[in-house]
């Protein structure tokens, strides 16, 4: 069943900013959905038009099969977790997690039993007295979700929950926030502009770019096949290398040296090659692939990023610190199957 | 961080004099000289002063036209501090609705009502003028024969309305910046807690006010006080009569009008205690301020 569908979604502000062109996404029951894109791509704006906070232009938001555009946020059987929080000052934790519940008529002793439910599945029950002002960051975001939990709603709406966190606790956090979706069943939107945090938690992926989708799918696909040098270069660290290259005779060629792959482009193309799918061979180690000069390496523990050029452009390389460390010159070993190839023009995957 | 020193340790001080100066000359000396006339009984004419203790203070008190200025006073207070507060909030609620996240439209209504107390005052005493003022045009539509200056309850009704219309754009500034400075986030989150805007009101918005009406709670005591001598004056015109007064009013009346200095200075010190009970209880409220961040 589908619990969310967004239909050709426009966004255009007062001041006449287009923040969302025409969006098509679909939420499943249960499923998790995570809009990831650099920071005013319209990520925010898309959520606040399912939550209700900002009007629709155009285009329809259908949830549990009711057309909800113009349905009020407290209608609406959403709940929203804010990126500051957005707790009430004046009110205790509990009367936080309470407030929605006291407004819609639910009797006394069901909204205590619910309160407390969710205080111990947060682990927040030692502070329901207390202010949010005399809680730590940690502590008010899980207010926060205590806050959207007690709703029982048919969606989460998160936007960005994390990003005041630091980065410890923020890993603790987003695990924590899997589990907690997984384990209540609740379908779930959430917003970040960290392709980490996407990938981890996902179960699909949007990329957004400049108010329109670039991609929707699984981690896996967005980062095995990128429909567009946007997602190659977005998702996954460091980025996707992208060279201009030339095809040709089942060949690609950068700058002096060819690949040979079974392409059926001719002409001028993007290639993207992962780091991580790079492989050095030193001097002249049985390897085909075309030459790298190196120039910097960075050691990170467990692997190191070789920097240098290939044909004249910025390459990067990801090596396990097992390896040596390569000299001056290498070689590039790769596989047909790590090229990915786009279009020159518009960046489109080929 | 580098620090200015003084050269000499004397010339912060000399620095300070000026003020200084001002405050003892205008504000010390002649508190003192009211609390030490309150204890005599001066003769107008000639200057001579005899030592009477506390009589000046019991017979300001017990007199009959003390304990109705008082009261008046006490009307006057109350009704003036709740009108100018809630008609303030009420035009603050809708300016805050309209203004939101519009900045430049906020400033400059910030800057017109800024401007506009003292006018606003002229304006309201010139509404309420017997010959010339709509005002007393209007009700007497309705057939009321308002005759301020004259009549006791016209004349305070008159007072309160000038005094009210004066004090609410100094209550909306503070009210409109308190609203705008409710996090937009906790106003969303209300927004999918709660269905009814009112209630949004009264259990979200109102209580994060709740600082600032306190404060303008006090300052609008202190200004239906002390600060509406002018409009009490000009409303009256120097002719009491059968008018309500308040207490610095009468302060003025009897110790200007009646020549009894040391009545009035009783009077005065009287006034000079309860501002100071204000000063103190506002101070403890800003201790007290909650901070909420
Ligand atoms: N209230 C608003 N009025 C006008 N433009 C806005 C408003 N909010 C956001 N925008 C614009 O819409 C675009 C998308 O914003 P937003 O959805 O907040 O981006 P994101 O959350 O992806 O960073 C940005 O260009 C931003 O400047
Ligand atoms: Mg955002």
């Amino acid at each position: 069943m589908t619990t969310l569908e967004i239909k050709q979604a426009v966004k255009r502000y007062p001041n006449g900013a287009l923040a969302v062109k025409g969006v098509d996404v679909t939420v499943e029951d249960g499923e998790l959905v995570v809009f990831v894109g650099p920071s005013g791509c319209g990520k925010s704006t898309l959520l606040r038009m399912v939550a209700g906070l900002e009007s629709v232009t155009e285009g329809e938001i259908v949830l549990d099969g009711r057309l909800v555009n113009e349905v009020e946020p407290a209608n609406r059987n959403i709940a929203m977790v804010f990126q500051n929080y957005a707790l009430y000052p004046h009110m205790s934790v509990y009367k936080n997690l309470a407030y929605g519940l006291k407004n819609r008529g639910t009797p006394k002793a069901e909204i205590d039993a619910k309160v407390r439910e969710a205080a111990k599945l947060l682990q927040i029950g030692d502070f329901l007295e207390r202010k949010p002002s005399q809680l730590s960051g940690g502590q008010r975001q899980r207010v926060a979700m205590g806050r959207a939990i007690v709703r029982d709603p048919a969606i989460f709406l998160f936007d960005e929950p994390l990003s005041n966190l630091d980065a410890k606790l923020r890993n603790q956090m987003r695990l924590e926030i899997k589990r907690l979706q997984r384990r209540l069943g609740t379908a779930a939107i959430y917003v970040t502009h960290d392709q980490v945090e996407a990938m981890t938690l996902a179960d699909r992926i949007v990329v957004l770019n400049n108010g329109e989708i670039e991609q929707i799918g699984t981690p896996a696909q967005v980062y095995g096949a990128p429909a567009s040098t946007f997602v190659a270069s977005f998702i996954g660290a460091p980025p996707m290398n992208l060279l201009k290259a030339q095809t040709g005779d089942g060949a690609i060629v950068i700058g002096e040296s060819r690949i040979e792959a079974p392409v059926r482009a001719n002409g001028p193309v993007t290639l993207g090659i992962r780091p991580e799918r790079a492989h050095l061979a030193n001097g002249s180690g049985g390897a085909d692939g075309p030459p790298m000069k190196v120039d910097t390496v960075e050691e990170l523990g467990a692997v190191r990023l070789i920097h240098g050029s290939v044909g004249g452009q910025h390459f990067t390389a990801n090596q396990s610190a097992d390896e040596p460390i390569p000299g001056d010159q290498v070689r590039l070993r790769l596989q047909a199957d790590d090229l990915h190839l786009f279009d020159h023009g518009t960046g489109r995957r080929l | 961080m580098h620090k200015a020193q003084f050269q000499s340790p004397l010339y912060p001080y000399l620095l300070l004099l000026p003020q200084m100066a001002i405050v003892a000359i205008f504000f010390l000396w002649p508190s003192a000289e009211a609390v030490r006339s309150s204890f005599f009984l001066q003769d107008p004419f000639f200057g001579n002063e005899t030592f009477v203790g506390i009589d000046n203070y019991t017979d300001a008190v017990t007199r009959s036209d003390y304990g109705r200025a008082a009261w008046f006073t006490f009307l006057f207070t109350v009704v003036v501090t709740f009108f100018s507060l809630g008609i303030a909030l009420l035009l603050a609620v809708a300016a805050d609705n309209v203004l939101r996240g519009q900045g430049p439209y906020k400033t400059l209504l910030m800057w017109v009502y800024a401007i506009a107390p003292p006018v606003a005052g002229l304006i309201g005493i010139m509404l309420f003028d017997q010959h010339i003022g709509p005002i007393v045009d209007f009700f007497a539509l309705f057939g009321w024969d308002m005759r301020v200056g004259v009549d006791y309850w016209d004349s305070g009704i008159a007072m309160m309305i000038v005094a009210t219309w004066k004090q609410i754009p100094v209550n909306f500034i503070f009210f409109l910046s308190g609203l705008q400075s409710i996090p937009k986030g906790v106003r969303e989150a209300a927004s999918i807690d709660n269905p009814s805007a009112s209630g949004r009101f009264w259990t979200i918005i109102f209580p994060l006010l709740a600082p600032t009406s306190f404060f303008l709670m006090i300052i609008n005591i202190t200004y239906a006080f002390f600060e509406t001598f002018g409009i009490v004056d000009v409303m009256l015109k120097g002719e009491p009569g059968n008018n309500p007064v308040t207490l610095v009013y009468k302060v003025f009346l009897d110790g200007f009008r009646g020549n009894d200095l040391g009545g009035s200075s009783a009077q005065s010190v009287i006034l000079m205690v309860f501002v100071l009970a204000l000063t103190i209880v506002q101070f403890r409220l800003i201790e007290r301020r909650v901070h909420y961040t």
